[in-house]
């Protein structure tokens, strides 16, 4: 056994079923050993694209997302959809293939030290320099990328290791890694300070963010807050961790986010944050949140408490094990009715910003409210970055069962079709639709070659405003709205012929078409479609 | 593999020394040890690094270090024309009797005692690495508790290898 096939046997013992990735020379060892393997690799049309899908894969299974793709400009393409997931917490097991290793810094053909591009967007890195370490290295980075805060690890493995016998092939069972022992559990004592605040809390909110989400814990944070009857605002990453209909649930917190969800922080008594990073995009003055108020803040990564904001009480573990841990002690909170009926209140005196729109356009807001309705209860929805993200975070309705992916931390532009994608694969029994702008749907439009290649069943929703709408956003509050940089033409592309191109469904919709009949001939349709929408330019979010 | 010193001056600019490690890493050279402090004008940094690696590795070492943006000047340290000075301070566990012995040994050596604890003794001693080496060998029956080692630092002999930062600043 050589060590690319060492590599594919360690993917099969992680339980691997799905890799995304492109070829190249560097790594051609390793799919050439793929062959004899049931694991299935799908050929994306550019590297950023794998790391996407391998994350939109990921959330969805619960596990590492894999992508495998060649060394020098392969590698480097890969960049942005790692940071995006290290910003995001995704958990991703990347692998590139290096030119052999007596050749390393000698600035050889697609030679990329990778390992040192990536230093700052991974939980950690591998250049591979004996073919006898790789099984160790292989489960240490999917213990590394599943463990604790997720997050993407990188292995760089040169053709000379891929190609070097293994002498003796062992799968660890264990790691042993002295240096990284992530906290689960929470700690007892912690645990029942956090109690006796709550028992003492008049007013009390949780704000949940992504981590809720990553650690499996949706059932156990809505249980605890149906039963004490807490009321719950979150980040955008957390958006889906309560349905948006429930009655406990104040929408998103922070610049973008709800007037109401603000204030009711504001007037808390008691802030619970749990799986969240207190950001910049959160809140506005992380300083002065603690003024009036007890803060408890969980989070899997003590380095993130107390980064932005200092916490009453500290508690460190995964959501999941802390909240069951705190689920085994009877708590007897004070009666929270009246602080809810407040929040009530509050949120049905807020006035909706209704549709700016000129009578040619859809009514983006109204669209999407519609659009979730009728999706089916379990479907997955992947929004992009741009306006169509912000409205997507205040009118898109999660439903009990659904989920809300995008890209959060980094914004990255292009993220929602191949995240999209990904997610299909590894839930194909649930609906799943992508929505972006048309900026967004042209960065990463190679991949309809892909999603057609291999059958993708998404829905693809463009809106359409030929303009890089939240940019033009940017420009009105700061630049004396002198557009630059953002007119994306008028004309081009013709997405109609762009579906064609690909042999996908096509349908158009603008402020004349019948709305419900679009939207049900697009959601009822098989495999992959797009549905244009024609919006505003001037609308805002 | 041959091993030479060299002597960098960089501007003391943020992360300087982080891309000359980089260097090391990305071109797969061996770093033995790397020094770095202010020298008497504080916009530069002397850095000394000791590598290791054969004769091409060695002479790339020194043209890839010299190309770096923030590098005025990179010269071989050559063990004839230089001084080099290694200092450690080391914390050896020692009753009383071990004390008056380890004390004499420390003299030999020209060490100095910098800390006395009622069950350990601190060693602060300077030289040569090789004179470091020797004087660890003898503490072998001793048990060693702590060890911190700054690595080298090294200079050119006499006058006429002196980089004067007037100079530098033309580059």
């Amino acid at each position: 056994m050589n060590g690319a096939q060492a590599m594919v046997k360690c993917l099969e013992a992680e339980g691997v079923e799905r890799l995304y990735g492109y070829s190249g020379a560097a790594i051609c060892p390793f799919y050439d050993a793929l062959l004899s393997s049931k694991i299935t690799p799908v050929l994306v049309r550019q590297e950023q694209n794998a790391a996407h899908m391998a994350s939109g894969y990921a959330r969805m299974k619960g596990r590492a997302g894999v992508c495998v793709v060649t060394s020098g400009p392969g590698a480097t393409n890969l960049i942005t959809g790692i940071a995006t997931a290290f910003a995001d917490s995704i958990p991703l097991v990347c692998i590139t293939g290096q030119v052999v290793s007596s050749m390393i810094g000698s600035d050889v053909f697609q030679e990329a030290d990778i390992t040192g591009a990536v230093e700052s967007f991974v939980k950690y890195s591998y250049l591979v320099r004996d073919a006898q370490d790789l099984p160790r290295i292989m489960k240490e980075a999917f213990y590394i990328a599943e463990s604790g805060r997720r997050g993407p690890v990188l292995i760089d493995v040169p053709t000379d290791v891929m190609a070097c016998e293994i002498k003796k092939y062992v799968y660890p069972d264990k790691v042993q890694m002295r240096t990284y022992k992530p906290t689960v559990e929470g700690n007892g004592a912690q645990i029942a300070k956090v109690i006796r605040e709550l028992e003492k809390a008049e007013r009390p909110i949780m704000c949940v963010g992504g981590g809720v989400a990553l650690s499996g814990a949706i059932d156990e944070i809505r249980a605890f807050v149906r039963k004490y009857q807490i009321p719950v605002v979150s980040t955008m990453m957390g958006i889906g961790a309560m349905p948006s209909g429930d009655n406990l649930y104040f929408g998103m917190v922070g610049n973008n986010g709800r007037p109401y969800a603000n204030r009711a922080v504001g007037e808390s008594d008691l802030l619970l944050v749990v799986g969240a990073r207190v950001a910049d995009r959160a809140v506005n003055r992380p300083d002065l949140i603690t003024e009036n108020k007890v803060l408890i803040h969980i989070d899997v990564d003590p380095a993130e408490i107390g980064k932005n904001v200092g916490p009453t009480i500290p508690l460190v573990g995964d959501i999941r094990h802390v909240f069951r841990q705190i689920d085994k002690s009877e708590i007897h909170m004070k009666d929270h009715a009246a602080w809810i009926n407040t929040l009530c209140e509050y949120r049905l005196r807020t006035q909706e910003v209704r549709a700016k729109a000129g009578k040619a356009y859809v009514d983006v807001r109204a669209f999407l409210e519609t659009l979730s309705l009728r999706m089916d209860k379990n479907a997955v929805f992947v929004c992009d970055v741009g306006q169509n993200q912000i409205w997507s975070t205040h009118y898109f309705k999660v439903s009990e069962k659904g989920r809300f992916m995008t890209s959060g931390g980094m914004g990255t532009m292009g993220y929602a079709i191949p995240a999209a994608f990904g997610a299909s694969q590894a839930r194909p029994d649930r609906q799943t639709i992508a929505l972006c702008g048309d900026g967004g749907f042209q960065m990463s439009m190679c991949e309809l070659g892909t999603i057609a290649q291999y059958g993708g069943d998404i829905g693809i929703v463009i809106l359409r405003n030929n303009t890089l709408g939240m940019v033009m956003e940017t420009i009105h509050s700061l630049y004396d709205s002198r557009a630059t940089m953002v007119d994306l033409g008028k004309d081009t592309p013709d997405y109609k012929k762009i579906a064609e191109a690909y042999g996908m469904g096509y349908e158009m919709l603008d402020g004349k078409g019948d709305m419900e009949q679009a939207l049900y001939s697009f959601l009822h349709a098989d495999g992959a479609r797009i549905l244009e929408v024609s919006v505003d330019p001037r609308d805002r979010v | 593999m041959n091993k030479k010193a060299f002597q960098i001056i960089v501007d003391n600019t943020p992360g300087v020394l982080s891309r000359i490690s980089g260097l090391f890493t990305r071109r797969g050279y061996n770093i033995e040890s790397i020094t770095a402090g202010e020298t008497a004008d504080p916009r530069f940094t002397r850095i000394t690094i000791v590598a290791s690696g054969d004769d091409e590795t060695l002479e790339q070492i020194e043209k890839q270090i010299g190309k770096l943006t923030d590098v005025r000047d990179i010269r071989e340290l050559k063990t004839d024309e230089s001084v080099f000075r290694e200092l450690a301070m080391i914390k050896v566990r020692a009753g009383a009797k071990d004390k008056t012995n380890l004390i004499s040994i420390a003299n030999v050596f020209r060490g100095n005692i910098i800390d006395v604890g009622p069950e350990s003794l601190m060693i602060e001693i300077t030289g040569s690495s090789s004179k470091i080496d020797a004087f660890l060998h003898l503490l072998d029956g001793y048990e060693i508790l702590e060890l911190a080692r700054t690595g080298v630092a090294g200079l050119f002999r006499g006058i006429d290898k002196v980089v004067y930062p007037a100079n530098l600043l033309g580059k």
